[in-house]
């Protein structure tokens, strides 16, 4: 591990803050060097695929890995330096449920409850108070074991805010949950947004940065490839996409001259485009009309990460 | 609040967790409690009568019961190994890292509830061995030493399954270390007379750690002469506690840390 310098963070304006963090395992590079900056009492989404490092970015924050370069202050704290200062500000929800199977839900959080020195009394309420806000007061004395998705989720996120944590970390919440709970997630994770919690959420959908973000950063290979506002990315990347399926095969290179722009993927006989603006799809069915290439189907479709990803690695190249 | 009273309410509190855990595996505790009674049940009335005790001169329950309690005391060490692997490869210690509290108190408290409940899994074997007919004569001083060497084998066994369950990757293969404790015992001095076993298993059982505490054991519950067995038994249980803790400790830090 080499140096890591010192600067310390005594922005109050930013719960969290990482400069150059970088890492590898055996020779492969998982961080290359994230920069991000949360905002107090603003939700950051950090968007990106499998293996992309979201997850090790997360566990540098919380204290659970040090990084082989770079600073990252969280409250304030050293994450390196001062782990324990940090330890005390944070709740994380990881994207593996830690929570016990064998215990109780009540038991679960009575236990957290206990280690963050509440106090028996102190703990029982708390715990209690927990599991009416997320709708397990009725589980409460059954075991994890028998939850469904949802609830061992919103039960994890219950061990997380034990302690009423300033600034939460929540490792991909979602995934793997049913639209109905993943609803009823981002609806809580709205509600503590709103009580000024600052939040870091990693996510592979563009859907949920969208929805819940002041913020999105989108990570590849270990990299930050794009920073910016929902809005602002989703008007980089346009809001949708125009697949256009041609009638001969043989016309699909010719697509992107005859209309002067680049296209995002082409498939043996697809073409997908982003879609900027009004005009856009009647000049571009002009446009191939005039040059004689026949489009048997048209298409319009919400951009998917996939999408987001092309956009910006390839205006990166 | 002072720190040592802060981390001894964090180790017990995680004590409670285990032990509770323990609690919930039903078949676990079933097979950790009632397995080595029944073992003793086939080998007192189906091998017993077939079984001679060779030069000790005992009946055979009172000559196989110091391996029972020894098996009572291992079965569940082995379940220890697969706690603290299945807490450190399915995200429990994350959990437990973000909270306030030292993370040794983790490993610790697995030991802990490990020495507790294995303790208690012998005290069911030894009372199940006197309802079988075991009449266990002990000096009162014998009594306290008895415990001390169960307890010291069971503290023993349980370091040594904490520090198996940090170094495995699995739980499955944590599994693995029930096969030390289950085999361990047949192949000493415990269940049959080494003098009866061919001669290199019997330089084996008679070399290997299970032997002079079973000696020590017999000594002690039949108020018989020990011999050099307690000095040897006394010097294998501290070697493996005095090595395996630190071990945990080291492996424990390095896995938390990288």
């Amino acid at each position: 591990m080499n140096a890591i310098h010192s600067t310390p963070f005594t922005d109050s304006a930013s719960a969290i803050v990482a400069r150059g963090l970088t890492k590898s395992f055996g020779g492969t590079t998982v961080l290359a060097g994230i920069d991000l900056t949360v905002p107090t009492g603003t939700l950051l989404a950090l968007l990106g695929p499998n293996g992309s490092g979201k997850t090790t970015t997360v566990r540098v924050l919380t204290t659970l890995l040090a990084p082989d370069g770079g600073t990252a202050a969280v409250g304030g704290h050293d994450v390196t330096r001062e782990g324990a200062a940090v330890r005390r500000m944070i709740g994380l929800t990881a994207q593996q449920a830690t929570v016990d199977d064998l215990l109780t839900g009540r038991e679960n959080l009575e236990l957290f409850a206990g280690l963050y020195h509440l106090g028996r009394s102190g703990a029982r309420r708390r715990a209690q108070e927990l599991l009416e806000r997320f709708d397990l007061a009725g589980a409460a004395n059954r075991r994890v074991g028998t939850y469904s998705g949802g609830m061992r989720r919103r039960l994890d996120l219950a061990a997380s805010l034990v302690a009423g944590p300033r600034i939460l970390f929540l490792d991909e919440p979602t995934t793997g949950l049913d639209p109905r709970s993943r609803a009823e997630l981002w609806s809580v994770i709205r509600e503590l947004l709103a009580s000024g919690t600052t939040i870091l959420l990693t996510t592979q959908y563009l859907e949920e940065a969208d929805q819940l973000a002041d913020r999105i950063v989108v990570i590849d290979a270990g990299r930050v490839v794009a920073d910016d506002a929902p809005a602002a990315l989703k008007r980089q990347v346009g809001t949708e996409r125009l697949v256009l399926r041609l009638s001969r095969p043989e016309d699909v290179p010719r697509v992107a001259p005859v209309l002067g722009e680049a296209v995002s993927e082409t498939t043996a006989r697809e073409v997908t485009l982003a879609v900027q603006g009004p005009g856009h799809l009647r000049r571009t069915l002009d446009l191939l009309h005039k040059a004689d290439i026949a489009v048997e189907h048209v298409e319009l479709r919400s951009p998917t990460l996939d999408d987001v990803f092309f956009e910006l690695t390839a205006a990166a190249a | 609040m002072s720190a040592v009273v802060t981390a001894t309410g964090d180790l017990s509190r995680l004590v409670v967790r285990n032990l509770r855990r323990e609690t919930r595996v039903l078949d676990g505790l079933i097979v950790n409690t009632a397995l080595p009674v029944v073992i003793m049940v086939l080998f007192v009335y189906v091998f017993g009568g077939a079984i001679t005790t060779g030069s000790s001169g005992l009946a055979y329950i009172d000559f196989v019961v110091p391996a029972v309690l020894l098996m009572a005391g291992g079965y569940g060490a082995a379940m220890t190994a697969v706690n603290v692997a299945s807490d450190m490869t399915e995200g429990m210690i994350d959990r437990f890292r973000t909270l306030p509290i030292g993370a040794w108190t983790v490993p610790a408290a697995h030991v802990v509830a490990s020495v507790i409940r294995n303790v208690a899994a012998c005290a069911f074997a030894l009372t199940a061995a006197v309802i079988l007919g075991f009449r266990p004569a002990p000096t009162p001083a014998g009594w306290l030493l008895t415990s001390a060497v169960v307890t010291a084998y069971v503290l023993a066994l349980s370091s040594l399954a904490v520090l198996w369950g940090l170094l495995v990757r699995s739980v499955q293969a944590a599994g693995a270390f029930s096969f030390v404790v289950l085999f361990l015992p047949y192949l000493s001095d415990g269940i049959v007379p080494a003098e009866t076993m061919p001669p290199f298993l019997r330089d084996f059982a008679a070399n290997q750690p299970i032997t002079p505490i079973v000696e020590t054991l017999r000594a002690l519950l039949l108020d018989r002469p020990a011999g050099s067995s307690p000095a040897l038994a006394a010097t294998w249980l501290a070697t493996t506690v005095l090595l395996s803790i630190p071990a945990a400790a080291l492996l424990f830090r390095r896995r938390t840390s990288a």
